[in-house]
């Protein structure tokens, strides 16, 4: 669906009304997953491995099903074998089946009657292990001779001799190398290692499940996607998506993180078991040890620059760990590492690693942070190392329409090269720094999502509007959506009320991904709501007694189209829904389409960061974002998106980490331990929102949310090598990390 | 173990009831008294989301026993609106966009109604500190601490 033109201007759209869901969230009344009950409930308990890697000799839980007040025992066993491999490990990621395959992985659940008994029935489970060797480092179990997370799960593509645990390969790229580099006056290779972090959204996981004896249940849950929870969990349990039902409950954030289940599928089987309702509540713990973090990675760049800043060739391997289960991500990372530059000559080379970790989950932007960090830091010591503006060289080698991109597609019109020429007018680029005070600056990319999109649109008859859509809110979407339909009818804001659907409601919606809500949700609601204008323009024509092309709709109103239509005072859509009855009977939009056109999205960050000489601490003293959002709808929830994801970046630089230990046990299992940033680690995020409009979408939208995650790794390990003239090339680059560093430089 | 009774105030209200001695006072708010408004993030006392206030206290309600509410006054996020009126911070945190997926918020809006009410003209670095014990994972914390200020603001000209 193209850009519309002639370029419209806005009433609604670009302005920052009151967020619908706001006055339920300041005042407790927003109910999240684990705020919802059922009458009869019990709760879910869920029994998790003390292994890193183990074989189950054995599960007796006679003990726990002897215990009064326990309802339902379920182990694996009560489950079968999904013939899909997809599927398949979706179930064994929530129940263990033969062997336990990291530290939290489940192996039994109970129901009773209160969360003591619960926790007193899991004692009583006796399971016998037989502990394995266990490999938690990507590069170690990419050895021949490592111990073998799963056997038999490597594809075609994986040359014959590599170790079991490798289960796939990808390659992008175009142009010669040998020659690229060739050209080059500089080439420096370097190798990288990023940590495995987690979304850190501060709602554990929760659930309530009822299943009724005729077969039919329904599900609350906290998920970015309620229809794909459906639609794991039906196959799952043998059930038809018609006799599921699942809702979406207020989430109390995803970042990509609940796009899956891992308790949803044990709480379905416990009520079908037990013939009550359970919820499941997942603790802290259990959140850190059993979701989904991110991959961990390392990597290896080789770049080739010439002395005045023109990149020659780029190459990059690498070796992505998606934990215990065959994982795809990587292939998005290769996609993504080279997206910001106009290259002859790039090439990379990805690698898929089973490691005895969790099951990797999306965390915005997945893959794309640690090639990008690795890529941009070496762009950076090239710049260093031949006496180069940074800046200058990025624009220098930017994308821009007309690119072939690194990954296939040639780009249509793209925000890089803005969002470079407004950092590099902007103040904090020239701001004076002190002692060992460093800037750095990196680009980031996302290609975002478009998809399966449904949306229905009704006129009430009092005037009011609404919109009935499918994705699960996690930024501001209902406000943005309800922008969208005010804007297109021509009504106030605040006549239109925008709901998330639950899954009987509303056709199949893809999860709340990739930054597709806004750009796809708002696309559809734009369709809609041309549907139902010309219905409306119809009933008004009738009113009248004139042909329906003789009327247009202007502001809010239908009016007849020129002067050879008649003449007739416009008829607002208040006026026509109020007599819908006598003119044919309920007024409604909807549209149906597998979008695509998403436009993908540039940003550009600036940080200035101080490094203690004496601790390794690093401070990030300013930081500032540059991004290209299309089209801006909500620009409160815009530059949310980009103060929120910058931060998200800079714990991930800077502290955040899964350390696990000798025993493959994860060590760092809570928010103490696992540091995210709080509010006096950081300084104001500034944010410029650019807006070069996406062709794909009538108000030139794109999605903004993915992109903020990418430039801070390497932006604060480029302002730290700037400060204290060391590179690092692991994250976080933690005090003791950075401290040890500084120590063997000297 | 053998439930205690509990006679206590909640939000100017007095509040009645039965938990047993291992519950906490989170767990006494929710599922005894339906007051869902403070939500449990970790269980640990690292994020804040139970914020609540005990005889005028900033405490995390999960490091608190049920038992430990005989005779005090706890004050929750759904004490803080005045019926239809909100309080000058839930009405700026609306305002200035201070929120995303809200989960936080109940936890951080009671730790700056308490911040305000010991300092009314708190700085920027200040108001940092003070929540520092509360996690927001979406905001980043800019319009947070923006809201905070302008509440206060609004607050020391009325």
């Amino acid at each position: 669906m193209a850009l519309d033109t002639p370029k419209r201007t806005f009433k609604v759209v670009g302005t920052r009304p009151a967020r619908p869901d706001g006055m339920d969230k300041v005042t407790g009344r927003a109910m999240y997953g684990a705020d919802i009950t059922a009458p009869g409930m019990l709760i879910g308990r869920i029994l998790r491995s003390p292994h890193a890697h183990a074989r189950i000799k054995s599960i007796d839980t006679s003990a726990a099903e002897a215990l009064a007040g326990v309802r339902a025992v379920l182990t694996s066993a009560d489950l079968s074998v999904p013939e899909d491999e997809f599927i398949r490990d979706v179930q064994d990621n929530c129940m263990a089946r033969g062997k336990v395959l990291y530290d939290g992985h489940a192996v039994a659940a109970v129901a009773a009657t209160d969360a003591a008994t619960a926790k007193a029935a899991l004692k009583l489970i006796k399971v016998t292990y037989e502990a394995l060797p266990h490999v938690t480092d990507v590069d170690a179990a990419m050895k021949p001779g490592a111990p073998i997370v799963q056997d038999g799960r490597t594809l075609e593509n994986v040359p014959a001799g590599m170790s079991a645990n490798v289960t796939s390969h990808s390659e992008f790229g175009h142009g010669d190398l040998a020659s690229g580099f060739a050209k080059a006056d500089k080439i420096i290779e370097r190798s990288f290692k990023t940590a495995a972090t987690h979304q850190g959204y501060i709602e554990p996981h929760a659930c309530l499940a009822s299943v009724a004896g005729d077969g039919k249940a329904d599900l609350w849950c906290c998920t970015q996607g309620q229809f794909f929870v459906r639609t794991l969990c039906a196959e799952i349990m043998g059930m038809e998506a018609s006799q599921l039902r699942v809702t979406a409950s207020e989430i109390g954030g995803g970042f990509g993180g609940k796009t899956t289940v891992f308790i949803e599928p044990v709480a379905l089987a416990l009520s079908r078991k037990s013939g009550r309702p359970v919820k499941i509540v997942m603790t802290r713990d259990e959140v850190f040890k059993a979701t989904g973090p991110t991959v961990s990675s390392s990597m290896d760049i080789k770049i080739g620059m010439t002395k005045d800043g023109r990149i020659t060739a780029g190459e990059a391997h690498l070796r992505y760990s998606g934990g215990a289960f065959p994982c795809g991500t990587v292939d998005m990372g290769g996609q993504a590492a080279f997206a910001a530059y106009d290259l002859d000559a790039v090439r990379t080379f990805g690698w898929n690693i089973m490691t005895n970790r969790p099951k990797e989950a999306a965390y915005r932007a997945p893959g794309a942070p640690q090639a990008i960090y690795a890529v941009e830091s070496v762009v950076d010591e090239l710049c260093q190392e031949l006496g180069l503006d940074p800046l200058k060289v990025r624009l220098k080698n930017a994308a821009k329409k007309g690119t072939k991109s690194s990954y296939g597609p040639t780009f249509d019109d793209i925000g890089l090269v803005a969002t470079l020429e407004a950092a590099t007018s902007h103040p904090h680029y020239t701001a004076p720094l002190g002692p060992n005070q460093g800037r750095g600056l990196s680009c980031g990319f996302w290609f975002n999502f478009g998809g399966n999109t449904c949306v229905s649109l009704n006129i009430n008859t009092d005037g009011t509007v609404g919109v009935t859509e499918g994705n699960p809110d996690i930024g501001g979407s209902r406000a943005s959506i309800s922008q969208m339909a005010a804007e297109e009818l021509g009504v106030p804001y605040e006549k239109v009320r925008t709901i998330v659907a639950d899954t009987s409601s509303l056709g199949y919606n893809d999860v709340t991904d990739g930054s597709r809500v806004t750009f796809s949700v708002g696309l559809a609601t734009i369709k809609a709501a041309r549907a139902a204008i010309q219905n409306m323009c119809a009933r008004a024509a009738k009113i009248w007694g004139i042909d329906e092309d003789a009327v247009e709709w202007k502001d809010g109103a239908a009016c007849p189209a020129g002067p050879n239509a008649g003449k007739f005072p416009p008829m607002t859509l208040a006026e026509i829904a109020a007599v819908s009855a006598e003119t044919g009977g309920p007024i409604a939009g909807h549209h149906e389409v597998n979008a695509d056109g998403a436009g993908v999205s540039f940003g550009v960050h600036l940080v200035d960061v101080e490094v203690d000489p004496e601790t390794g601490a690093t401070k990030v003293l300013r930081y500032t974002v540059f991004q290209d959002a299309g089209k801006a709808v909500h620009p409160d929830y815009v530059e949310g998106q980009m103060q929120g994801g910058a931060v998200q970046g800079i714990g991930w630089a800077l502290n955040e980490e899964y350390i696990y230990g000798e025993d493959g046990r994860l060590q760092n299992a809570g928010f103490l331990d696992y540091r995210v940033p709080v509010a006096s680690d950081l300084p104001p995020i500034e944010t410029v929102i650019l807006e070069i409009p996406n062709p794909g979408h009538p108000y030139g939208v794109r999605g903004v949310g993915e992109t903020p995650i990418v430039p801070p790794l390497a932006a604060i390990a480029n302002a730290v090598s700037r400060a204290v003239g060391v590179r690092m090339t692991e994250l976080p680059m933690s005090p003791p990390r950075l401290l040890k560093a500084l120590m063997s430089k000297g | 173990m053998k439930s205690i009774h509990v006679s206590t105030t909640v939000n100017g209200d007095p509040a009645e009831f039965i938990c047993t001695p291992d519950e906490t006072l989170l767990d006494a708010l929710r599922d005894r008294l339906g007051l869902t408004g403070a939500k449990e993030g970790c269980g640990t006392g690292d994020c804040g989301a139970c914020s609540v206030t005990l005889n005028g206290r900033l405490v995390c309600s999960c490091l608190v026993l049920g038992a430990e509410a005989e005779g005090a006054e706890i004050t929750t996020i759904e004490g803080m609106a005045t019926g239809e009126a909100l309080h000058p911070l839930q009405q700026h945190f609306i305002d200035g966009a201070a929120l995303q997926c809200g989960v936080c918020t109940p936890g951080i809006l009671v730790a700056a109604k308490s911040l305000l009410e010991r300092n009314p003209d708190p700085s920027d670095s200040e108001i940092r500190y003070w929540l520092a014990g509360n996690l927001c994972r979406c905001t980043g914390y800019d319009k947070i601490i923006s809201a905070v200020k302008a509440a206060a603001a609004e607050m020391r000209s009325n």
